[in-house]
């Protein structure tokens, strides 16, 4: 008997975590080596050069610059994301009614629930093609068209959306515009899992709020809210995540991706220029080794910091 | 509940006898207080105005794929096209390539997805459910492909893809197999995760009968517990699906031409060609058609499947 289950769980294992130490794992570990040797790419000629390339990273400017691009991606996409998607969820559930029953969403919100979902399944690229036309910084973008119909924008000074290194509030402008489009394209999603979770609350616990004499907006910040709290941390980590990885967006709407004069360079954009334009691949290797510590660092931080006593029910 | 704010028990203006209570929460939203009525009104209001700032700019993608490239330009906002242009789709499916793009794309995901799903779920299973030295390590091995940045792994894997076509040449650059044997290793990463707290949360008294029935446990996977966990196989099969069919960066790597051969692109990356490159020569109508082309199948797709889309994402990352 244990004879045939070992040759079954070797069985199962085998193809899965052959093709992942294959196409995932071994190409991590190469470039774990490569971030210690200055190997351009191209050449098979590559020295050992120890630490030489992580000493670099952390005088170089451009480094510095896409770094704390990356912080302010990792601040704001889950700040606004998640007070815009509590927002819409809670119009969504306490707009309507919160009985015994527990919280049942308002008129309509089935068909809400559809249609904010949208952007989420829509591909990274399309999403983006689209908001490429909507930013365009003539009278045919769709934003700019509108304004200048409306007389809130001269027709000869339009918004240059993504060509606008001016900062604002101390970041480029061009930026924010990402933001945007993160926000729009995210916000729907976590409104859907904070409506589910809200609704998996059991309906005793409204009731002995009722009870208590908690109106909606009382229940809702009082009792609602602090019963998210788990979901609410996850949705910060994925978004972390989302945040760390803005490199569609930046590759597809910024001029010379990363741009205008590097305005708008991230982590990813700079890597993947130094890499495959400037050809110093083991440099490059190492900004990603750093990102991956950075990344499970900043993962790990959030688990410990949100994790806090489960409330079970 | 408006009507039942306040504890029945003092003497006070919204004193509600019990039995109102009932009748109240029967009749709906309850609007019985001024207040409530504006914030109903505010809150429709707000979600209308979000509903419409995600639908608007798709209807007029959709619209824009409709007109004339001279109508593009002269009349850019307008949603109603003056003549309905479908040749534009044509165009965008023939000149364009969108055809080629879609019967690559279709080609290699109905063997990633599907393989995706069999070895992920494979793997889970064991994870999940079979102790044995290594397990744990394994399991993380797994999670940890979730936190990794993809663009560190580029060079790599592009060369390791090379090297191996040069022994076998299916699975080289710009191959079909290559490409949905590469797919499958980096979904496996997200599946292998939930399906892991699938399989955990099945009972254990089942799998137990069917061992003592005779079963070998190859059979006991396939034709029971496999069965049993459907509605996450479902869900997390639509997910990889959305999820490949989106997928821009690895085809991007992956997908070049070697030795002067046309390459098989997929949607995603033939639509980053398309705009990027301004392969189109100022097409506009002709960029709006194919990425109406690209985003109209998923929209259809996840319509038709919205129950499960949404259960089963909420319960992965809500659990």
């Amino acid at each position: 008997m244990r004879h045939g289950v070992a040759r079954f769980v070797i069985g199962f294992l085998a193809l899965p975590v052959a093709l992942y130490l294959f196409y995932v794992v071994w190409p991590f570990a190469q470039a774990a080596g490569y971030s210690l040797t200055d190997w351009g790419g191209y050449s098979d000629r590559q020295q050992f050069v120890g630490l030489e390339n992580y000493v670099r990273l952390l005088s170089d400017e451009l480094i510095r610059k896409a770094f704390w691009h990356n912080v302010f991606f990792l601040v704001t996409v889950p700040l606004f994301t998640i007070a815009l998607a509590l927002f819409l969820a809670f119009l969504l559930n306490v707009g309507g009614r919160e009985d015994r029953a527990g919280i049942r969403g308002v008129l309509g919100s089935g068909v809400y629930k559809i249609i904010f979902f949208f952007p989420q399944v829509l591909s990274l690229v399309v999403v983006a093609v689209m908001w490429q036309q909507i930013y365009r910084a003539d009278g045919q973008g769709l934003i700019n068209g509108v304004l200048m119909k409306v007389g809130l924008v001269d027709r000869d000074n339009p918004i240059a959306f993504t060509n606008d290194p001016e900062p604002f509030l101390g970041v480029p402008a061009v930026l924010w515009w990402l933001l945007l489009i993160a926000v729009w394209s995210g916000a729907g999603f976590y409104m859907v899992l904070f409506s589910a979770a809200m609704q998996s609350i059991p309906k005793d616990v409204f009731e002995a709020a009722i009870l208590d004499g908690a109106g909606r907006f009382h229940t809702f910040f009082r009792v609602t809210l602090p019963l998210l709290r788990d979901t609410v941390s996850v949705a910060w980590i994925y978004l972390g995540f989302i945040a760390l990885d803005m490199y569609a967006l930046v590759f597809v709407m910024t001029p010379s991706q990363g741009g205008p004069n590097h305005a708008s360079e991230i982590f990813a954009s700079v890597l993947n220029f130094t890499a495959f334009q400037k050809g110093q691949f083991g440099y490059a290797c190492a900004m990603g080794v750093a990102l991956a510590i950075f990344a499970i660092l900043l993962a790990a931080a959030q688990l410990k910091i949100t994790r806090r006593e489960r409330i079970e029910y | 509940m408006s009507t039942v704010t306040h504890d029945p028990g003092p003497v006070g203006p919204d004193l509600v006898p019990p039995a109102r209570t009932t009748s109240a929460r029967r009749s709906g939203s309850g609007g019985r207080r001024p207040g409530t009525q504006i914030f109903n009104g505010f809150s429709h209001l707000f979600l209308l105005v979000w509903a419409i700032m995600v639908v608007y700019p798709l209807i007029w993608v959709v619209m824009s794929a409709l007109k004339s490239d001279a109508e593009v330009i002269r009349q850019p906002l307008s949603l109603l096209p003056e003549t309905l242009r479908w040749e534009n789709f044509g165009r965008a499916w023939t000149e364009g390539q969108l055809g080629d793009f879609f019967l690559n794309t279709v080609l290699v995901l109905a063997g990633s997805v599907t393989l995706t799903m069999l070895f992920g779920s494979m793997a889970a299973y064991v994870l999940a459910r079979y102790d044995f030295p290594g397990n744990r390590l394994i399991y993380y091995m797994f999670l940890s492909g979730l936190t990794l940045p993809i663009y560190l792994a580029a060079v790599p894997l592009y060369k390791g893809v090379f090297n191996t076509g040069v022994f076998f040449p299916p699975l080289g650059p710009n191959k079909h197999l290559m490409l949905i044997l590469v797919y499958v290793a980096w979904s496996l990463a997200f599946t292998v995760f939930f399906m892991h707290s699938f399989f955990r949360t099945l009972p254990n008294a089942i799998a137990e009968a069917g061992l003592i029935d005779g079963a070998s446990h190859t059979r006991l996977f396939f034709s029971v517990m496999l069965p049993m966990a459907k509605p996450g196989l479902i869900s997390i099969g639509i997910f990889n699906m959305l999820g490949q069919w989106n997928q821009w960066y690895l085809p991007t790597l992956l997908m070049q031409s070697v030795d002067g051969e046309s390459k098989n692109q997929v949607i995603a990356q033939g639509l980053i060609d398309l705009s990027v490159n301004q392969g189109y020569k100022s097409d506009w109508s002709g960029l709006f058609a194919g990425v109406t082309m690209a985003m109209l199948p998923v929209l259809i797709v996840y319509i038709v499947f919205q129950r499960q889309v949404q259960s089963g994402l909420t319960a992965g990352v809500g659990k």
